[in-house]
């Protein structure tokens, strides 16, 4: 009995290392989101979360502005998916507005939309390496990504904010010389992510997150996770073929809806790996189909703010994380009266709960990044004891040290 | 003896990253000046885990409510001669969040600020030349 209890305090001892000496706070490079997990040793038996720590209030402050100031404020609401954030917002105010953009306008918004994609997805995969200790594989993908923001700079003048869209189009035309540039670089793109597919269903990484954190087709449905994460579970939903929205109804030949039934960390990943090339496929029948036109009405875009009505309107985009939903209700003098953003990443968080019931501590953060949350809190995680009944705050950066020795 | 010590930190500032409420787009940025692109560590500069192991603050964000106590105490915590550096429009003026019930920034109404690199989101370049020069003019 005696030696028992000495080898458990051997293990507290190995914990208590983990504990970091300046409390709460651990803001690292992405998601702070605050957990709290009870262990029974190594394994988790239950996951609570705490959100909020980057309210900013943002659908209050949209209230007092008016609609073009509020584009460039909900812009700011992810510097990850900022476009899916306007184009959701403007394809709202043009519904109420009954303003029809341009065809060409809605191409180059569908083109910078899967150009994000192919940046968000390869952020993802380079966090999830340094995640699982592979910063060699970190390095190269972010090296690969920085081609995609050199575009992004090209063609709109900034690398993470585009502000592309206005209403009644986009406010950047694309010139026959961009364009090439960038039939050639998703040329270079598709070699570099075939070397990091190959990685990814490499023997080593493979056992890695093979079988880490299960999210079944039920529980899925369940719990309505959306994008890669439902996608990585067999659940076959994309906004982009079931709702089209800006020029997907013209392009549904040219990309297929990536599923996987296994439902772990090495499924979303891989959705999330093909979905690559699956933007790779639209950018190339975007630069194909482009069709001639203006990209913006000619008319002034306070006036047509004016113009736009008292009204409500929902939208849908499919942002790399899955389904953003907007509901927008205008007061028709050029403000809002209501504005409610649903990101995809709460929707997400939820299924963390299933995914992380029963795996190893050291577990945590690969799972936690796999379903590649976007929010802005703080990092940490909270471990409870439930036999000595003591809880203990640990950051992730810690347990990433635990997660490499492993 | 508090000059050989700042004198010691100009060849390997340590730094910091705190994200006070930012959208994510200078965190990524400043990930990506580390990145071999950029390349800030070539500079001798190292990303930490804990403040105590830190020179330098990067701060980014308009501050919200939450984050208030956890920035003071954070910069509380790490050991003088210290840089803060305010990364991002957000950071140094609190533009677009100004006027938000739930933010309480810009940074410099709450702590003191050594360099204000602004930008939305600044280039990683900028973030960098703002770095040396906040580390060359504070640490000598």
């Amino acid at each position: 009995m005696v030696v028992e209890r000495n080898v458990e305090k051997e293990v507290e001892v190995e914990y208590a290392r983990l504990r970091i000496p300046f409390g709460p706070v651990h803001p690292a490079l992405k998601e702070p989101v605050s957990l709290r997990v009870s262990v029974r040793g190594e394994e988790v038996i239950d996951v609570d979360m705490v959100l909020g720590h980057v309210h900013r209030g943002i659908e209050a402050l949209a209230e007092g502005r008016n609609l073009i100031q509020t584009l460039y404020l909900i812009e700011r609401i992810c510097g990850i998916c900022s476009h899916s954030h306007t184009t959701c917002f403007i394809q709202a105010l043009e519904e109420i507005g009954g303003i029809a953009p341009s065809e060409r306008a809605l191409y180059l918004r569908t083109l910078i939309f899967e150009m994000e994609r192919i940046h968000s997805h390869l952020l993802l995969l380079g966090v999830m390496a340094y995640e699982i200790g592979f910063d060699t594989l970190f390095m190269f993908i972010w090296h690969v990504r920085e081609k995609i923001l050199d575009l992004f700079e090209k063609i709109t003048g900034n690398r993470i904010h585009h502000a592309m869209n206005t209403i009644g189009g986009v406010r950047w035309n694309l010139t026959p010389q961009i364009a090439s540039e960038i039939n050639s670089c998703m040329k270079e793109m598709e070699k570099a992510v075939k070397y990091v597919r190959d990685i990814f269903t490499d023997g080593t990484v493979e056992k890695r997150i093979c079988g880490l954190g299960v999210l079944d087709y039920s529980e899925a449905l369940k719990l309505c996770v959306v994008g890669p994460t439902a996608r990585g579970s067999g659940v076959d939903i994309d906004v982009r073929r079931d709702h089209p929205y800006a020029a997907y109804n013209d392009l549904k030949g040219n990309f297929s809806v990536i599923t996987r039934r296994d439902g772990d960390v090495h499924a979303r990943i891989e959705v999330r790996v093909l979905e690559i090339f699956e933007s790779i496929n639209i950018i190339r029948a975007i630069l194909e189909k482009l069709p001639e036109g203006p990209i913006r009405p000619e008319e002034n875009v306070l006036r047509l703010m004016r113009r736009i009505p008292e009204g409500e309107a929902v939208s849908l985009v499919e942002a790399p994380r899955g389904e953003l939903f907007y509901f927008v209700k205008t007061d028709g003098k050029g403000g809002l009266r209501r504005l409610k953003v649903r990101t995809p990443t709460f929707s997400n968080l939820i299924g963390l709960k299933s995914m992380l019931l029963g795996c190893e501590i050291a577990d945590i953060p690969v799972i936690v990044a796999s379903i590649d949350p976007c929010l802005s809190c703080t990092n940490r995680v909270t471990i409870v004891d439930q036999r000595s009944g003591e809880s203990k705050v640990v950051s992730l950066d810690a347990l990433r040290r635990v997660v490499r020795e492993k | 003896m508090f000059r050989i010590v700042s004198r010691g930190r100009i060849k390997s500032p340590w730094i910091f990253h705190l994200n006070t409420g930012s959208c994510n787009g200078c965190d990524i940025e400043i990930v990506a000046a580390f990145t071999p692109r950029y390349d800030l560590e070539r500079f001798g500069c190292l990303l930490v885990g804990s403040p105590r192991h830190a020179d330098v603050l990067l701060v980014t964000g308009p501050v919200t409510r939450q984050m208030l106590p956890r920035l003071i105490r954070v910069y509380e915590q790490i050991p003088e001669p210290k840089v803060v550096v305010a990364v991002g429009t957000c950071a140094s003026s609190g533009s677009p969040f100004l006027g938000s019930e739930m933010v309480e920034g810009p940074v410099d109404r709450i702590i003191p600020v050594d360099t204000y690199i602004v930008g939305c989101p600044p280039r990683p370049e900028a973030i960098a030349s703002g770095i040396i020069t906040a580390v060359m003019s504070k640490f000598r």
